[in-house]
């Protein structure tokens, strides 16, 4: 079967937009695509999107990408519908009964005629652009909660216990139609501009590319949810690391006693097993409103792993330093209000509520020089922005000299490190200094420096 | 092996595998194509079903290959049977050095494992790679060898190459991340929950007995504890066997105390439990 003409070309836009968002995708995978539209047909978009899906994604985390940049490339349709919308009240009603019976196919044919009705912006009609915003603000799909419960209970849809349920599943149902009403208006605006760029622009990255620095409310929620698996990732391959480095050395005396069954002949070698030691961890996390999301993650993280360390530490500071250990511990049911807690709890702030590092370092190397010895790594979390403070670096030389290793990880771009009031230079010069803005590069960071 | 991808749905659905579309379209390309299926997603969403129901529809023999920390090529490949290959020895004392060495790397002492046993022969298998994100690195690069070329090579003998390949299907719980080089190799395919129409149609065809309007509430209520933010949210596999309980108790309808003393079927922690009894008002008797 060959492809359809136009096809290869618009194959090859949609993989360099999802190679633009940093998905790797090779030669090998378009020509399967490809192979993949001759045998599915462009009849069925659902089967093509899922036949596209298969050929070039490589993970489940790369769907919230693909989803959108798939309904860009391969639109539902082109301009907007064939009839216009009678008036808002009408739609409403027909949206109400379509979140009523659940019927998805309706609720996308709905998403459309709204955003052709009430989406558009600018002198005329259909001049500048279309906004999923300024629909949903006129349609107010949330407002029918009411009306669809008291539908579905009318239809006798919903009976005894799974009634209690109700309410929840029709917000979820509006979250849908809200979801399609970005898509199609996301389509629109493409259709203008083109679509390479709206591509590029307005699909939200993946979750583990989201800089911290800039990261939102909703898309740290998000963040944190992906500690665990993260978390579980990082101890299997540290335990792996862990078990190849104690292979090694040999056993002699298990080796010749292991012998005698086969006449001294020494048939198999016996390695010498290490005793596990499990190395500890100090952690000194920034924790003033900059670069909160970041220490944040990371802490939970670092908690996640702490079965393989013997001794996991957690300092939190903004101006002042104050051990914060046992508030994750008693936390880890509630990623949720971490910072509130420690902000609340636990003495990060003095006389201001701006960052100085100089301060809270001086003061960890005074009143916790004994949480470092010779089996400690220290991991220090924060952009080294001190608001033109002493940066105190004697501090710092002596905790590095007490310590196994120190990693001082920046949420920052490297290329802004020594701009304004970071003093991240002169740090580096005394620790090791690593760029980490996000979740991909921490986890990389973790594997790498996390001691054996 | 299929005509379309309805083909599929119709066929897998025949063996009790009711496939969502995504399914279905993956299968299907993954036998048009010719490439190995990388299948992830949570525990208890039928993974492994998947490549069972394939086999069955396709008349083939599963070949499975289960893996586990440790795995070795002598357990995913093959291995010299050395316990007869000494018996050989002994019982012919008088042959020459040179015919008992060509004699004992010979088919008869090569105990085939699985990744080998899908390679030989003409007929129909479907190679299951079972918790591939269970085996060392090592493994990955032998699967990469025999995945791409579908071959092996067994130095005594020589290359032996696949005359009819296999179907293949590895499946996932991501507690590893693969190399990028085997994703790379295969199909991808994430089996997430289904929607409420499929699962409860899943219910009703696993529970024949359990009926519709209970079947019903339990995937909604299945669906509302999956939207909140639990440890181990429930699985097909749990809601299937909360069915079964139901049906046990003979319960015709879902009331506080029927969930209350059940919870325990779908939810494996107790912090999730609490959550749940909480969400769901089951304490506000």
């Amino acid at each position: 079967m060959t492809t359809p003409p136009g096809v290869a070309e618009r194959l090859t836009s949609l993989v360099g937009a999802l190679r633009a968002h940093g998905m790797r995708i090779g030669t090998g995978e378009t020509v399967d695509a490809a192979r993949a539209v001759g045998e599915l047909g462009l009849a069925d978009r659902e089967l093509l999107r899922e036949g596209l899906a298969a050929t070039l994604l490589h993970g489940a985390g790369q769907r919230q990408v693909f989803d959108p940049v798939f309904d860009l490339y391969f639109p539902r349709g082109v301009g907007g519908p064939e009839q216009r919308t009678a008036g808002r009240e009408d739609l409403r009603d027909r949206l109400a009964d379509a979140l009523t019976a659940d019927d998805r196919a309706m609720l996308g044919r709905l998403a459309i005629e709204a955003v052709d009705g009430f989406g558009g912006y600018g002198s005329s009609p259909e001049s500048d652009g279309w906004s999923s915003y300024q629909t949903l603000e006129r349609l107010r799909p949330q407002t029918l909660l009411a009306r669809v419960r008291d539908n579905v209970r009318g239809q006798g849809g919903s009976q005894g216990f799974a009634d209690r349920l109700l309410e929840d599943e029709v917000r979820r149902r509006i979250d849908v139609f809200r979801a399609l009403v970005a898509a199609e208006a996301r389509r629109r605006v493409a259709e203008r501009r083109g679509r390479d760029e709206i591509a590029r622009r307005a699909v939200a990255p993946t979750a583990d590319r989201v800089d911290f620095l800039f990261a939102g409310q909703d898309r740290l929620a998000e963040l944190r949810r992906t500690v665990q698996p993260l978390a579980r990732k990082l101890a299997t391959r540290l335990a792996a690391r862990r078990r190849r480095a104690s292979r090694g050395t040999i056993d002699l005396r298990r080796t010749l006693r292991g012998s005698l069954s086969t006449g001294g002949v020494p048939m198999r070698p016996v390695l010498r097993r290490r005793r596990p030691a499990r190395p500890e961890l100090v952690l000194l996390c920034d924790v003033s409103g900059s670069v909160s999301g970041f220490s944040d993650f990371t802490m939970l993280l670092v908690q996640a792993l702490h079965e393989q360390f013997s001794k996991v530490r957690v300092f939190a500071f903004v101006n002042r330093i104050d051990e914060v250990t046992g508030l994750l511990e008693r936390g880890r049911a509630d990623p949720e209000g971490l910072s509130s807690r420690i902000q609340g709890e636990a003495a990060v702030t003095g006389y201001h509520g701006s960052s100085d590092y100089g301060m809270a370092l001086g003061e960890f190397a005074e009143r916790y020089a004994d949480a470092v010895g010779s089996r400690t790594t220290v991991f220090v979390l924060g952009d080294a922005r001190t608001n033109r403070s002493d940066p105190n670096l004697p501090a710092v030389r002596q905790i590095a000299e007490r310590a196994r290793r120190v990693h001082w990880l920046n949420p920052e771009q490297r290329s802004r490190w020594g701009t304004g009031d970071s003093v991240a230079p002169a740090y580096a010069e005394l620790v090791a200094m690593h760029e980490c803005r996000n979740a991909r590069q921490l986890s990389a960071l973790v594997a790498r420096l996390l001691p054996v | 092996m299929f005509t379309s991808v309805d083909d599929v749905s119709a066929r897998l659905a025949e063996t009790g595998y009711l496939a969502s579309p995504a399914v279905a379209t993956t299968v299907f390309l993954a036998a048009r194509l010719g490439k190995p299926l990388l299948v992830e997603g949570p525990a208890g969403v039928g993974k492994t079903e998947l490549a069972k129901a394939v086999a069955t529809v396709a008349g083939a023999r599963l070949v499975r290959l289960q893996c586990y920390e440790g795995v070795d090529e002598s357990r995913a490949l093959y291995e010299w049977n050395h316990a007869k290959q000494l018996l050989r020895i002994s019982a012919g004392r008088d042959e020459t050095w040179d015919e008992a060495r060509t004699d004992i790397f010979s088919e008869e002492f090569l105990l085939t494992r699985p990744l080998l046993t899908a390679i030989r022969g003409d007929d129909p298998k479907v190679l299951l790679i079972d918790e591939t994100d269970k085996a060392d690195v090592e493994v990955e690069g032998l699967l990469l060898e025999v995945l791409s070329d579908f071959q092996v090579t067994v130095p005594e003998l020589g290359t032996i190459t696949a005359t009819r390949r296999p179907f293949v299907v590895l499946t996932s719980n991501a507690s590893r991340e693969l190399s990028e080089a085997l994703r790379r190799r295969c199909l991808f395919l994430h089996i997430g929950f289904p929607d409420e129409e499929l699962e409860r149609r899943i219910v009703r065809l696993k529970v024949p007995g359990l009926d519709e309007a209970l079947a019903r509430s339990v995937v909604r209520v299945v669906g509302a504890l999956r939207a909140m933010d639990l440890r181990k949210v429930p699985s097909v596999a749990e809601t299937v066997d909360w069915a079964h309980t139901l049906l046990a108790l003979g319960a015709e309808s879902l009331d506080e105390t029927v969930v209350r003393a059940t919870l325990g079927v779908l939810l494996k922690h107790q912090d999730d439990v609490l959550k749940a009894s909480a969400k769901l008002d089951l304490d506000a008797l």
